[in-house]
């Protein structure tokens, strides 16, 4: 499939391609990895008159990690992702997540900004920035701004960044050392989205939950963050009876499609599934 | 919508041509340099036959505009058997044991492999699974494509002690 015409642009400098952005709004998309946008392309479901290539913005690509905070450049890619070990030591559902994204290929290409600044639903990488309490940086002419995941997707597709705004940065506090982790993802083969999928961080002290977040991804048009969810295991052993309710707090707050996946109820059912396995594997890996 | 001017090294030979920038990789290769051995499967991201090398990572060129490869080393399978036409391990390999029926995986499968096998000299079977799972056989069932990949793993390393 061949795209619609468009006029190319690769500046070296986020002041440039802000500007760019800025002189074509509305008719320009920013292009990092490409993996969502170009498949959109073909099938004329975006149909950008100029396209602004960010990978030569160096400030862009880089991951660091300090006591309190990680920053990850917007152009970082999946595999870079799963390469970091300094990530992987403070916060290791990075690396769980992105490896359970699409194949070695796309994950070489696509990159973590894309995957959570463009909206879509199926995306992993948004639930799991809600489940950690991440900050997305937007730059624009003359404004910059953050936004937290937890308030920054609207509905499937729309976020609340202005088109004239690139994504620059993730910033997600570290998590707490010797929490537990676990993202689960149910999916019907290799490179698909999630049927239902759930992420899960905790920390326990002499046996109790004395902190919990839970997420979750493609059980409706944006990700959610399950907080009742959380909240029904704070305070508690994890027994089968909070996880009971941390699962109905999850499932009551689904709006899933009916689409090949399954039936609404069906992936409801599963997104359940998927939280009750994620605290059973969190639990077990917490300190 | 003016065309741009791209210039990539391509199977170690520089090349440079004016190209429209909806272009995707797979054309590029295909129409403007005559490489017609990366395939163009399902044109989706899905089934890797159009991998390719960039920059020392495998790609789907299906899914890369001409101007994102500005500046690139490419690589695609008429690049990976040796200079003097002699097959490459991973070649040799997959003719050995079968890895392939009616062969449009192919090359995308063993471009995908090569690059395996430098990330990775010595996989296991899950990791060669694993690391091929971007790129569909709908004839072979994998088996031998798996076999090829391991024996082509062992004779790599038996070359490599022999330098």
């Amino acid at each position: 499939m061949i795209t619609a015409a468009f006029d190319y642009h690769r500046p070296g400098t986020l002041d440039e391609a802000i500007g760019l952005l800025s002189e074509h709004e509305g008719s320009a998309f920013v292009i990092a990895g490409g993996h969502s946008l170009i498949p959109m392309m073909k099938l004329r479901l975006a149909v950008p008159e100029h396209l602004v290539d960010i990978q030569n913005i160096a400030e862009l690509s880089g991951i660091t990690v300090s006591a309190s905070m990680i920053e990850i450049g917007a152009t970082v890619t999946q595999a870079d992702l799963i390469a970091s070990d300094a990530l992987f030591e403070v916060c290791p559902i990075l690396r769980e997540t992105a490896l359970q994204i699409a194949d070695p290929q796309i994950r070489n290409v696509g990159t973590l900004g894309g995957n959570v600044v463009n909206g879509d639903p199926g995306n992993d990488m948004p639930a799991i920035m809600q489940l950690l309490d991440a900050e997305y940086v937007l730059r624009g002419e003359g404004s910059t701004r953050t936004v937290k995941a937890r308030t920054f997707y609207e509905s499937a597709f729309f976020t609340v960044r202005d088109e004239s705004e690139i994504l620059t940065e993730i910033r997600i506090p570290v998590p707490p050392s010797g929490h537990g982790h676990s993202y689960q993802k149910q999916k019907r083969k290799i490179g698909d989205y999630a049927t239902a999928a759930a992420g899960v961080i905790l920390t326990l002290s002499g046996g109790k939950c004395t902190d919990a977040s839970v997420s979750l991804t493609n059980v409706a048009d944006t990700p959610l963050w399950a907080d009742a969810a959380a909240k029904a295991l704070v305070g508690t052993d994890l027994g089968t009876e909070p996880i009971k309710a941390a699962v109905d707090a999850a499932r009551a707050i689904t709006n899933p499609a009916s689409d090949g996946r399954g039936p609404a109820d069906y992936r409801t059912h599963v997104a359940g599934i998927m939280v009750q396995r994620a605290i059973h594997a969190a639990k077990s890996r917490a300190a | 919508m003016s065309k741009t001017q791209v210039k990539m090294t391509v199977n170690g030979k520089t090349v440079e041509a004016l190209a429209e920038p909806r272009t995707l990789l797979i054309h590029f290769l295909r129409e403007e340099l005559n490489l017609t051995g990366s395939h163009i499967g399902c044109d989706t991201s899905h089934c890797g036959a159009c991998t390719v090398d960039m920059n020392g990572k495998s790609v789907k060129s299906c899914t890369v505009f001409v101007g994102q490869a500005e500046g690139a080393e490419i690589t695609t399978i008429e690049g990976v058997a040796h200079e003097d036409g002699t097959l490459h391990a991973v070649q040799e390999a997959f003719r050995q044991h079968h890895g392939l029926q009616c062969g449009f995986c192919t090359p995308g499968m063993i471009t995908r492999a090569w690059r395996l096998l430098q990330e990775n000299p010595m996989p296991t079977e899950e990791e060669i699974r694993y690391g091929i799972s971007g790129n569909l056989c709908r004839c072979t069932g994998y088996q031998n494509i798996v076999k090829a990949i391991q024996a082509a793993a062992a004779d790599l390393s038996v070359k490599e002690a022999a330098e």
